[in-house]
């Protein structure tokens, strides 16, 4: 596959180099979030939402930075640029799907600070991605971490009915099975030759 | 989601709490970006020097001989038009289709070859390399992997020792019309290597080897052909 | 554990606080990203330490220093814009010391700016304290910061590559862990530290609740 295309781009962001087990971002709301697999749906449908508008305002933010030559402004920018694109897909899912907007609750808000969009501007800077690029990696990194979300949500909610000793609870198992799924999505090296 | 109770302040007052925001804010911003263009004006050249200096370590690398006397000098080449514009400094932005090449030369300032670049996707990310080329004796003198985030241990192995000495002396004579390679440059099975344009791989980091091989075959066919086109000029560079 | 002191835990109960009782990494969660992912060596580990701790004492100073000229609803823009500010300095200031250091630190010199523990202590202390306490507490933090890196760290790179700061100290007869190196060895130890703290908190705490027994 040529690791130009969009697919390959979508493939490696998703699955080969996936950013929770992978390049290790987002690990924040994947500790926190991946207890039930409703709620981690939900916290997956709005990072990918996220992570299309942000990308896309990233691409043209760096852009216009680069024109300007003064990109050591990038990373303020890219940070205004995240918060706002939060806000928008807020206000916008607000008026056009209340029942959305209330079925994601407090999680919009919660993805400013997560290292995963941000990291997902850097990289895309970074491999200078063009513009249709950006977007495949967007969907990609989206779509892989709401993966590993579901997965992980699934197994924890397993574990909830069985006999764990109370010092592996929480955070510790969370990141042994982090480990566990790490370990077997390295298998995935190579696809797309 | 609750709407926060919100004591709405009076006109005048909710006209000041949105003159301190703009003020904090801007009065913060200004001070900010004043701070940042300092550190990146006082920066930048130590930067810039430690950008030319890893460089000009690969380069030294890739090809034998070179003199401290006599740097080498950066071209741009553009391999589909066969363009060949000289750098001014290294720092130099290139135009579309350009990639960066140096040229080395020895203590008498005669020309010994050419560093080109080469890249692909590796395991874990991009791998970049540089490789020397020498047009008289027609080989690849040397690799130098600039970057890459291959795995540690195993992949890794393509920037040590025995692999890298597959690039001292790799064949890559081109045929009477100069247009192409000879023998494209083929990875085979570790210790199956019989001819020397042929890559030994690495067992156990198959897909970063297979890599290296397939990236240096890629710029060889692409650059080696309007390298040797413009070999009058690179050798007056000197 | 209860500080009777009537004018508040003292400077130095306050700088260990933060280096173990609520270390960010161990015990309030915070700043797990760079925590797996920068620890492979451990030059890494102490590089990546001091710039956060350096961004996160600068930040936290200048957040209490203006404190009172702050309005609440813009508090976290402006904070999230001081600590870019310091975090692209950071980012130059290493790249002028070393390329080599950038580059396998990566992008997280930038994602420093979204550490939750950077923006969680300007908002739950450096905002509300005076400037010395603020540092004080900011180095605390950064310590323990440092401290938790320094654990993974030492571990990955003793068992992943039989090496400490690039000098073999495992022998040549060791064969390297290589998924310590890799991303499951980075959420392992991390679990395994975890637990070993867990259980070392739950023991004083059952012990504490037998002494009052």
């Amino acid at each position: 596959m040529d690791p130009d295309s969009l697919s390959f781009i979508f493939l490696n962001a998703c699955i080969i180099n996936n950013f929770v087990l992978s390049m290790f971002l987002g690990i924040c709301p994947f500790l926190g979030v991946s207890g039930k697999r409703d709620t981690a749906l939900r916290m997956g449908a709005a990072v990918i939402f996220v992570m299309l508008v942000s990308s896309a305002c990233a691409y043209g933010i760096n852009a216009l930075l680069v024109k300007l030559n003064v990109e050591y402004l990038r990373l303020i920018c890219y940070i205004a640029v995240i918060a706002s694109a939060v806000q928008l897909v807020e206000m916008f899912i607000k008026k056009f799907s209340p029942g959305l907007f209330r079925a994601l609750g407090i999680f919009l808000p919660l993805i400013t600070t997560n290292c995963a969009i941000l990291g997902l501007a850097l990289f895309q800077t970074q491999r200078e991605y063009n513009f249709f690029q950006c977007l495949a990696f967007a969907l990609g990194a989206g779509g892989g971490f709401t993966l590993a979300l579901m997965i992980m949500s699934g197994l924890r909610e397993e574990l909830d009915l069985a006999d764990v000793p109370n010092v592996v609870k929480g955070a510790a198992l969370t990141l042994i099975l982090a480990g566990i799924l790490s370990l077997a999505f390295m298998g995935f090296a190579g696809l797309g030759g | 989601m609750t709407t926060a109770t919100d004591t709405t302040p009076a006109p005048q007052a909710q006209a000041a709490n949105s003159f301190a925001m703009i003020r904090t804010l801007s009065g913060i911003a200004l001070v900010s970006g004043v701070l940042l263009a300092l550190v990146y004006q006082a920066t930048f050249d130590i930067i810039k020097a430690n950008k030319e200096e890893a460089v000009k370590n690969a380069v030294f690398a890739v090809l034998p001989g070179l003199s401290e006397a006599h740097p080498p000098v950066a071209f741009g080449l553009n391999p589909d038009t066969g363009e060949l514009v000289e750098l001014a400094s290294d720092g130099d932005v290139l135009a579309e289709g350009f990639e960066k090449i140096y040229v080395g030369f020895d203590d008498a300032g005669q020309f010994v070859g050419v560093a080109l670049p080469a890249s692909g996707q590796g395991y874990g990310d991009v791998i970049r390399v540089m490789y020397g080329y020498t047009p008289a004796a027609e080989q690849i003198t040397g690799l130098k992997i600039l970057e890459s985030k291959e795995t540690p241990g195993l992949g890794d192995r393509i920037g040590k020792e025995p692999f890298l000495d597959n690039f001292r002396g790799m064949d890559v004579k081109m045929d009477d019309a100069r247009e192409s390679l000879l023998h494209a440059i083929q990875w085979v099975k570790h210790g199956e290597k019989t001819e020397p344009w042929q890559v030994d791989g690495i067992s156990g980091a198959t897909i970063s080897s297979t890599a290296i091989a397939r990236m240096l075959r890629e710029s060889t066919q692409r650059l080696l052909p309007a390298v040797n086109a413009k070999l009058d000029e690179l050798k007056d560079a000197g | 554990m209860a500080n009777n002191n009537r004018h508040g835990p003292s400077d130095m109960e306050t700088f260990l606080r933060g280096l173990w009782e609520e270390n960010p990494v161990f015990v309030m969660l915070l700043g797990m990203c760079p925590t797996l992912a920068v620890t492979n060596t451990v030059m890494n580990c102490i590089a990546m330490g001091l710039a956060a701790s350096f961004v996160l004492v600068m930040s936290s100073v200048l957040v209490s220093l203006f404190r009172k000229f702050i309005p609440k609803q813009v508090r976290i823009a402006t904070f999230i814009l001081i600590i870019a500010t310091f975090v692209t300095i950071v980012d130059y200031v290493i790249q002028a010391i070393s390329l080599e250091l950038y580059a396998s630190l990566g992008a997280f010199i930038q994602l420093i700016v979204v550490n939750c523990i950077i923006l969680g202590r300007a908002e739950a202390y450096a905002s509300k304290n005076n400037v010395k306490k603020a540092a004080i507490d900011a180095l605390g933090m950064g310590a323990g910061f440092t401290f938790a890196l320094l654990c993974l760290g030492v571990v990955r790179e003793l068992l992943g590559s039989g090496t400490l700061l690039g000098y073999p100290v495992l022998g040549s007869h060791f064969e390297p862990w290589a998924v310590m190196i890799l991303p499951p060895g980075a959420f392992f130890v991390l679990g395994t530290w975890l637990l070993i703290f867990n259980a070392m908190r739950e023991r004083s705490a059952r012990k504490a609740r037998e002494k009052a027994a």
